[in-house]
């Protein structure tokens, strides 16, 4: 198990009061400039390790920003406190986003990003709960998070500890039937401790979703299905931060959040061949100039 | 004259002892919760229900999210019993149980109701005899087999208290006790049931109760065999497994699963990159899915029956 970085976690702690004084647009700008350092990181290791899921860890940044930077009651010098929230990425393959974020809290040490996927490395292309402090759950085959989101929010329940959940899901990984199953069940138990959050950014590994397996309309499904839904610009700190409240209906909540594929640099946005495309240097030069 | 009759032994569906076990334990331990997929009534959870309506999750005909469930309790702090009929519960969610289970680590107790050929006459879709190959093949993961009622109850107080997940298959064949109350529950340990010297044979789950009255047929034949109840398949006994190539003369196995990598296959792995290459008969479902049957009836199909364990027995003395 990697080790807490005490000093990054000082500094992020120091960043989370200085998010909950402000007020939208001070507080976003200051939001967005922490989303444009980690997907700078992400852009390094990718490059790095010439492994990755580049076109999904930059759509889902500003999702993960807005949860470590101003949502979810964690510890990185404790991560198994027991009352803590529960981050669950269920797709896994966005491991660098997720890393560069943890990293960024301290729960490890920057450094060790420059590890990622070399061989014998704690940070494998896809996360190991007893290997990186922060991590919940091994993730990696699609459609496993959500239910053991539900399992971990039932647990909040029954525990009385009341701790909220949260999981991260693919648009394409809502193919996946498990995540129905979990629909289901967050439904029947009423978790409303529970957010699912649907990083909608239209792409799939191979082509779009609505051209593969077409989840439209997904808002009046999971609506359907006894969610709170809540349609968003998964870009837009402030709605980001509004769509992350808790429920308001005693229903769990399911936030669309529309995003683009390679958000942030210019030639990976929106397109398909970015899924798991590694830049070559100049591509790099490039992206991290305009993510400067 | 009075002629003294032997009345048979009675015998028991495991899965009342494991339920009584469970409700003894969630008395003293508000952590442990049951988690089954609509199948309260076949994992005898209809007690457990009744007197923990909370702590008993019934997640609906989903065994994937069944799966994940328990992992999420686990996470939560709890300790969950994922409860379903053995095919599906490590068929469908075999998956959840690699990624979920295995790879993450959770304390959760995998329940693998009515495994083998329990099911009988509903057919192969309903028999379990690739659990054990299949939940084998994945580390971190251990594997116990209950041959009576005490083994039973002993199985889920241990798993209950480790920091690691547990698979426990949970027989409902109706089986005689086996004395496993004699002997102490170790793990990764099998236990020896019976002193041999000749031959071993080395049995799991429903079949130990054969086991031993095949030796005892092989003793009036002048043969003495070992029995060993192979209580854990994971982690394996690797030291009773060459005790028994080294001490005995050949080996005889015996599971109600399929011979692709079960029990059978574990021992004779072991076997043969030892020093003692004895002999060894994998007996088990072999080949085929199964025909149309009771469980008893295809238990004798397969060749499990006590005399073909005798003669098993008597092929690899030959053979030595």
């Amino acid at each position: 198990m990697l080790d807490n970085d005490v000093r990054q976690t000082q500094l992020w702690r120091e960043f989370r009061d200085r998010v909950a004084t402000l007020e939208a647009p001070e507080r976003d700008e200051l939001l967005a400039s922490r989303a444009r350092e980690t997907r700078r990181n992400i852009v390094g290791m990718i490059f790095g390790a010439a492994a990755g899921h580049i076109g999904g860890d930059l759509s889902v940044t500003d999702i993960l920003t807005a949860l470590f930077g101003a949502v979810l009651r964690v510890d990185p010098a404790n991560p198994r406190w027991q009352d803590r929230d529960r981050f669950i990425l269920s797709k896994g393959h966005q491991a660098g986003a997720l890393y560069a974020t943890l990293a960024g809290c301290g729960f490890f040490a920057q450094d060790e990003l420059e590890s990622f996927m070399k061989p014998g490395s704690a940070l494998n292309g896809h996360p190991n709960r007893n290997k990186v402090p922060g991590v919940e759950t091994n993730t990696g085959p699609l459609g496993h998070g959500f239910p053991v989101a539900v399992g971990a929010a039932l647990a909040a329940r029954l525990t009385g500890r009341g701790f909220r959940v949260f999981v991260v899901l693919g648009d394409g990984e809502m193919q996946e039937g498990s995540n129905w199953e979990a629909l289901m069940a967050g439904a029947q138990y009423g978790l409303s401790n529970l957010t699912a959050i649907v990083d909608r950014n239209r792409l799939q590994q191979g082509a779009r979703t609505e051209d593969t397996n077409g989840l439209d309309p997904l808002d009046a499904k999971l609506e359907s299905f006894g969610w709170e839904v809540r349609m968003i610009d998964g870009h837009d700190f402030t709605e980001l931060l509004t769509a992350l409240r808790p429920s308001t209906t005693g229903r769990p909540v399911a936030v669309i959040a529309n995003t683009t594929k390679g958000k942030g640099v210019s030639f990976m946005e929106d397109k398909v061949e970015w899924h798991h495309k590694v830049p070559n240097s100049d591509q790099v030069a490039l992206a991290l100039e305009e993510l400067s | 004259m009075s002629i003294a009759v032997e009345s048979p032994s009675p015998t028991y569906d495991n899965r009342t002892a494991f339920s009584d076990e469970l409700s003894s334990l969630a008395r003293e331990d508000s952590r442990i919760v049951a988690v089954c997929s609509d199948s309260v009534g076949s994992s005898n959870l209809t007690g457990f229900r009744d007197e923990f309506p909370k702590r008993l999750i019934n997640v609906g005909i989903a065994e994937q999210n069944l799966v994940g469930v328990g992992a999420g309790l686990a996470n939560g702090g709890l300790v969950p019993f994922v409860c379903a009929a053995a095919p599906f519960l490590t068929g469908r969610a075999l998956e959840q149980i690699k990624a979920d289970v295995a790879y993450s680590q959770f304390r959760v107790v995998l329940c693998g109701m009515s495994p083998g050929m329990a099911y009988g006459e509903l057919g192969p879709t309903h028999h379990s005899i690739e659990d054990l190959s299949w939940l084998r093949a994945l580390p971190g993961l251990d594997i116990i087999v209950p041959a009576d009622r005490a083994e039973t109850r002993e199985a889920v107080r241990w798993a209950a208290a480790q920091d690691h997940p547990t698979y426990i298959r949970v027989g409902r064949f109706k089986v005689p006790d086996v004395g496993s109350e004699d002997h102490p529950f170790l793990r990764g340990r099998f236990t020896r049931l019976r002193e041999g010297t000749d031959v071993t044979i080395i049995a799991t789950g429903t079949l130990v109760s054969r086991a031993q009255e095949a030796a005892e047929q092989l003793r009036v034949d002048g043969i003495s065999a070992r029995v060993l109840n192979a209580s854990f398949i994971a982690p394996l006994d690797r030291e009773s497994i060459l005790a028994a190539a080294r001490e005995t003369r050949g080996i005889v196995t015996v599971e109600e699963a399929t011979v692709t990598g079960g029990l059978g296959a574990a021992v004779a792995s072991v076997v043969v990159e030892s020093a003692f290459r004895v002999p060894v008969r994998i007996l088990g479902v072999n080949g085929e899915f199964a025909p149309t049957g009771s469980t008893a009836f295809l238990l004798e199909y397969f060749g499990m029956t006590v005399r073909d364990i005798a003669v098993a027995a008597n092929e690899v003395l030959s053979r030595a």
